[in-house]
């Protein structure tokens, strides 16, 4: 293990407020969307304002997170955006979320893209170069706003929202003890240049996808620690659905219980590079210190990234203002399609 | 043209950077260069100094917005207010988020960061302030009008089928 530790020394979080159930989106496209919903495990899905988008969520996220932990902007050293859903194809999200968090202009940036696991991938690159004493304080970010085609399954769980790490050597809420990755050539999910939807392989996103990474990568980093599922207080999974990590993670000899906190992608929709970060979120606002905690995030094309934390004493001392997650579970404003369809630019108004 | 023009009110449109004359301690945003309110201007050059808002206000007025200016038009009907803060400024902002029927004044919002505009489907990106409604508020949640959708039970996840 490590001789010198790493670790999250603040996170913060933010979903847009409105919210659309599964029924509703049915009901447009003549399916059972009830049933839908509860096939797929998601009961209703985060949708952002139209002057939402991945830049402002990201930017929510780290404004709580600098606050929480009392960090000021100006000793962040790096700062990464994982997304798939980036407002420009060129030109940085990360640029404007640290001019707007007042961390320009000595530190790094970029963004990150690797589907839904550009978040946790920004977490590793954050450890490296905080490890490696290049910099104080790194900050990760997943965030998306994504999309699914009208009509198409994955409209009824693709949401929005993000979750920022800072990443550090002191003052540690949770150590990050290791980290594992799995990675392949797998298409499973993807969206073309220019394309406003991405295309996906059906039944292909499970078994060849899903499953295989995200079990190889959680096996892989328990064999590496010497642990076994009973050790860990809590687990999170990526989450493209409620059904997916709970199935995996029955597979891997997870209890609900342990599940019970990381999984939040049935109150909130598939919020895509926020998924896992959320569910992480959600468990260390209800953490206890000496918690193991395993983190196995998930981006399709295909790979995963795997997190082996222990939650430090510092846990119940950390001033978490601001909304906790369970707030943003409970929490929205429903909307009706039609309103989800103008918020979200589905409908054509005419001229250029 | 706007490109260089929003690029230089970054600071103001994004941290809510305000100034405040030492002279006589008027704070004003966005900032200024000279105390208006001092009786001798000039005395305020080179002392005003830098001030951060924090973003914390009530609703002083507010109009709702129903004929939408360009870019606007998704978010009709929409709330403009004049947010009174603590440290003294009046901002103008859109209040988001909020049925216009939920407003009033007095009401405490925060400052949240959001898209301003777009300069069409290839241009630039503004971004900056608007106003949410204040968490202490403790509000509820309220459907928009028409709206016919329950709130969602919250159930416990569902045991996984294998």
């Amino acid at each position: 293990m490590s001789e010198e530790p790493v670790g999250i020394v603040s996170y913060g979080a933010y979903v847009p407020r409105y919210r659309i159930a599964p029924a509703e989106i049915g009901a447009v496209w003549g399916a059972d969307g009830e049933a839908m919903g509860k096939g797929l495990g998601v009961f209703r899905k985060s949708v952002p304002a139209p002057d939402e988008d991945t830049i402002t969520i990201s930017t929510e996220a780290l404004r709580q997170a600098l606050a929480r932990g009392r960090i000021s902007p100006q000793s962040i050293g790096a700062l990464y955006v994982g997304s798939e859903s980036h407002p420009y194809a060129v030109k940085p999200t990360a640029t404007v979320v640290a001019q707007a968090v007042g961390a320009t202009p000595y530190l790094t940036a970029a963004d990150f893209e690797f589907a839904c696991k550009a978040g946790t991938a920004a977490i590793q690159t954050c450890m490296g170069l905080v490890k490696s004493r290049m910099i104080t304080y790194g900050v990760a970010i997943g965030s998306d706003t994504s999309q699914g085609a009208p009509g198409d399954a994955l409209e009824y769980s693709a949401s929005a929202g993000g979750a920022a790490f800072i990443i550090g050597r002191e003052r540690l809420l949770a150590e990050i003890n290791a980290t594992e990755s799995f990675t392949t050539d797998t298409p499973d999910f993807w969206r073309r240049e220019g394309q406003r939807y991405p295309s996906h392989g059906g039944r292909f996103t499970g078994e060849p996808a899903f499953f295989r990474h995200v079990g190889e990568c959680g096996r892989r980093m328990m064999e590496r620690m010497e642990m076994t599922p009973k050790d860990y207080r809590h687990v999170v999974f990526h989450q493209p659905n409620g059904k997916f990590p709970q199935r995996i993670g029955k597979t891997l000899g997870f209890t609900d219980e342990q599940m019970r906190y990381g999984l939040v992608t049935p109150y909130l929709g598939n919020t895509y590079s926020g998924a896992a970060l959320l569910g992480l979120a959600n468990v260390l606002d209800h953490a206890d210190p000496g918690d193991r905690v395993l983190v196995v995030g998930y981006g399709s094309g295909a790979g995963s990234d795997a997190f082996d934390l222990t939650v430090s004493d510092r846990i119940h001392q950390f001033d978490r203002q601001g909304p906790r997650i369970q707030e943003f579970l409970d929490g929205g404003t429903p909307l009706n399609y039609a309103l989800y369809a103008k918020f979200r630019g589905k409908i054509h108004l005419g001229g250029s | 043209m706007t490109i260089a023009r929003f690029w230089r009110e970054t600071p103001q449109r994004y941290n809510l950077g305000g100034s405040r004359c030492s002279s006589c301690g008027s704070a004003f945003f966005p900032p200024r260069a000279v105390c208006p309110t001092c009786p001798e201007h000039r005395r305020s050059l080179g002392k005003m100094e830098p001030l951060q808002l924090s973003g914390e206000g009530e609703v002083y007025s507010f109009t709702v917005v129903h004929d939408p200016a360009e870019g606007f038009e998704m978010q009709v009907p929409y709330v403009l207010a004049l947010v009174k803060t603590p440290e003294g400024p009046i901002l103008t902002g859109q209040v988001v988020d909020v049925l216009p029927a939920e407003v009033h004044v007095g009401l405490r919002v925060q400052a949240t960061f959001r898209k301003l505009r777009e300069e069409g489907k290839s241009g630039v990106i503004h971004y900056g302030y608007k106003f949410a409604v204040a968490r202490e508020e403790g509000r509820e949640p309220v459907a928009p009008e028409g709206e016919s959708v329950p709130e969602p039970r919250r159930e416990g996840p569902r045991p996984a089928r294998t």
